[in-house]
């Protein structure tokens, strides 16, 4: 079985007040197994919304998923989240918001081996020495690592990243970038990560999946990254590739930027980012529609 | 020609622990340089010397000559927070910083001077509106407009677009460029983007990783302007340059990490399929190694 995650046809309408909207329209991707996908597109293109059909989070309105040869109903720890806002909670360490997934999931092993489990991968992401603090003792980037290892610490079949690193300042997100790379290397996992950071998913990626604006988003373009792993930063920002598909996938970010909203003559585009709009159900997702429609 | 702004062997500790040490840095007048560096390295710091709110425990810095001692009118700075008055309209926000610095204008005079500046930074039709009121980028316009109207020598930039998203971002970049352009002041800017950074400035200094963070290789962008974000990935010197400053603060200006070795256990063991029942009719389930699992379809490559 070469397709290891199928995505067919997936669409998704929101029911609003002027009618249907429809985000998502016939969207068709397909991954292999241990490949490294990314999703780029601009905010509210819709690519968080297949994310989060993928994850479970978000009820599907046509179309269906598949991994595994499974089709896929509702959430489930198959698939390792990070979200863009760690989602840690507050009143655990990092060592315990791990662990909380880990007990579920290995509830048929001995607590040492549990234990043992979470300590890897919190090791793993760089915080060996900060598992037992509390999320507010942690720094951004640091939040962020305990989200990785809480991912990976599930042993999912796929993984699935909604702009991890969209937070963080772009040197914090060069260096975990490596930390992701070092573990997916490690387990090799299938993952799917949304950004729209371009650099971003030239490091990380074997193919780039541009998403057309939405309404009515679907795949644009498809970009194969040549890069031979194991990858390292220098390596890739020296490859006579790099700038030529930087400049191809910025191209494509910015002329459908254009063609949709006609950026620039009012001062700045004003839409907000919410940043905890991917761990929400869909009850905030029609924002962002409406909002894409103001002139 | 004496530099018009210099930092000399500055440095700076707070209780105890070393942030800056031996910053060096000379900028001529009307050039526009900007230092790039990871978050909580030091940046700020180096801003707040420069603007006068903080004191260097050693080394000096001079501004035309005379040394920095108190915060002053002929630096203008943009915080990342914009640092807005929020029960004053915009209007207001810039008529404040204007009635400090020159108190004896006109009111008329006062009136078209805030007016022009609220254009510039194209907020005319935000002109009575709170900073509550605003979006992000908006804010950030404001909070330029307050700077630049005070007409300082020096314009300090403190990471004035790491709070915004990408698209007002380059929309703000491009602004700063338009404004810059137009009367060609002295600008520090600060920021974590490298892009930006090479965007904007006509130098380009890391700043390496805290503790002790320093100033890293000055590195001149000769690219002509107006620089276009797109064209400027088939340019050979953007591409140098960029991987110059990447490197480095990768490499020998990055994080020191300590390296500990630890022991890890990683059991092999399989996760558990949750939507299947707990226990069995033999009793309670075991774990299931890896190293017991038969046959594993297995994809080959190639």
């Amino acid at each position: 079985m070469s397709e290891y995650l199928v995505i067919d046809n997936l669409t998704k309408v929101y029911q609003t007040a002027k009618g249907p909207a429809v985000i998502v329209k016939d969207f068709n991707l397909r991954i292999k197994q241990g490949e490294f996908v990314c999703l780029i597109g601009h905010s509210g293109c819709g690519k968080s919304t297949v994310l989060s059909m993928v994850a479970g989070l978000n009820e599907i309105s046509g179309g269906g998923i598949i991994l595994a040869g499974k089709e896929l109903v509702g959430p489930g720890p198959d698939r390792g989240i990070v979200f863009q806002s760690p989602c840690l909670l507050p009143w655990m360490t990092a060592f315990e918001n791990v662990m909380l997934g880990v007990n579920q999931v290995f509830y048929t092993a001995s607590k040492v081996e549990r234990r043992q489990i979470a300590e890897y991968y919190l090791s793993v992401v760089g915080l060996a020495d900060a598992m037992d603090k509390f999320p507010a003792e942690l720094s951004q980037g640091m939040r962020q690592r305990a989200g990785i290892a809480r991912a990976f610490a599930l042993a999912p079949r796929m993984l699935l990243l909604d702009e991890p690193f969209g937070m963080l300042d772009s040197l914090t997100r060069m260096e975990l970038q490596q930390v992701l790379l070092e573990l997916w290397r490690k387990n090799k996992k299938t993952a799917l990560m949304v950004t729209h950071d371009v650099d971003e998913a030239l490091f990380l990626a074997d193919r780039i999946v541009c998403m057309t604006n939405g309404p009515e988003a679907e795949v644009g373009e498809t970009v194969e990254v040549p890069f031979p792993r194991p990858r390292e930063r220098k390596a890739v920002l020296e490859h006579p590739e790099y700038y030529k598909l930087r400049e191809q996938l910025i191209t494509f970010l910015e002329e459908r930027a254009h063609r949709k909203s006609g950026a620039g003559a009012s001062p700045g585009p004003t839409t907000p980012i919410s940043t905890s709009r991917n761990n929400r159900k869909e009850f905030s997702k029609p924002t962002l529609v409406v909002t894409s429609t103001k002139p | 020609m004496m530099p018009f702004l210099e930092i000399k062997d500055v440095s700076k500790s707070f209780a105890g622990n070393s942030v800056l040490r031996d910053i060096n840095l000379s900028i001529e007048k009307g050039e526009f340089v900007a230092i790039v560096g990871y978050s909580g390295a030091g940046k700020t710091t180096l801003i707040s010397l420069v603007a006068g709110l903080l004191r260097p425990d050693a080394g000096a810095l001079t501004l035309n000559d005379l040394e920095i001692t108190e915060p002053g009118p002929d630096r203008g700075v943009v915080f990342q927070n914009y640092s807005l008055l929020p029960w004053l309209t915009v209007y207001e926000n810039i008529l404040l910083a204007v009635e400090q610095v020159s108190p004896n204008w006109s009111a008329t005079k006062k009136q078209q001077y805030v007016q022009e500046h609220i254009e510039l930074v194209n907020l005319g039709p935000a002109r009575d509106k709170r900073p509550g009121e605003l979006s992000g980028g908006m804010r950030q316009r404001v909070s330029l407009a307050r700077a630049l109207a005070m007409n300082p020598q020096i314009l300090l930039l403190d990471e004035p677009l790491s709070a915004l998203d990408a698209l007002t971002r380059a929309t703000l970049q491009n602004e700063i460029e338009r404004i810059w352009e137009r009367d060609r002041k002295t600008v520090v800017l600060i920021t974590n983007d490298v892009d930006e950074g090479i965007l904007l400035a006509d130098r380009i200094i890391p700043l390496s990783a805290g503790p002790g963070a320093t100033l890293g290789p000055s590195i001149p962008i000769d690219i002509p302007r107006p620089r276009d974000r797109k064209a400027l990935n088939h340019e050979p010197r953007y591409q140098k340059i960029r991987r110059e400053v990447i490197n480095f603060l990768l490499g020998e200006g990055g994080k020191k990490h300590t390296v500990v070795a630890r022991k890890l256990v990683l059991p092999e063991i399989e996760p558990e399929d949750l939507s299947a029942p707990r226990t069995l009719a033999g009793g309670k389930r075991r774990a299931v190694r890896r190293s017991e699992i038969k046959s594993e379809p297995v994809e080959v490559d190639g």
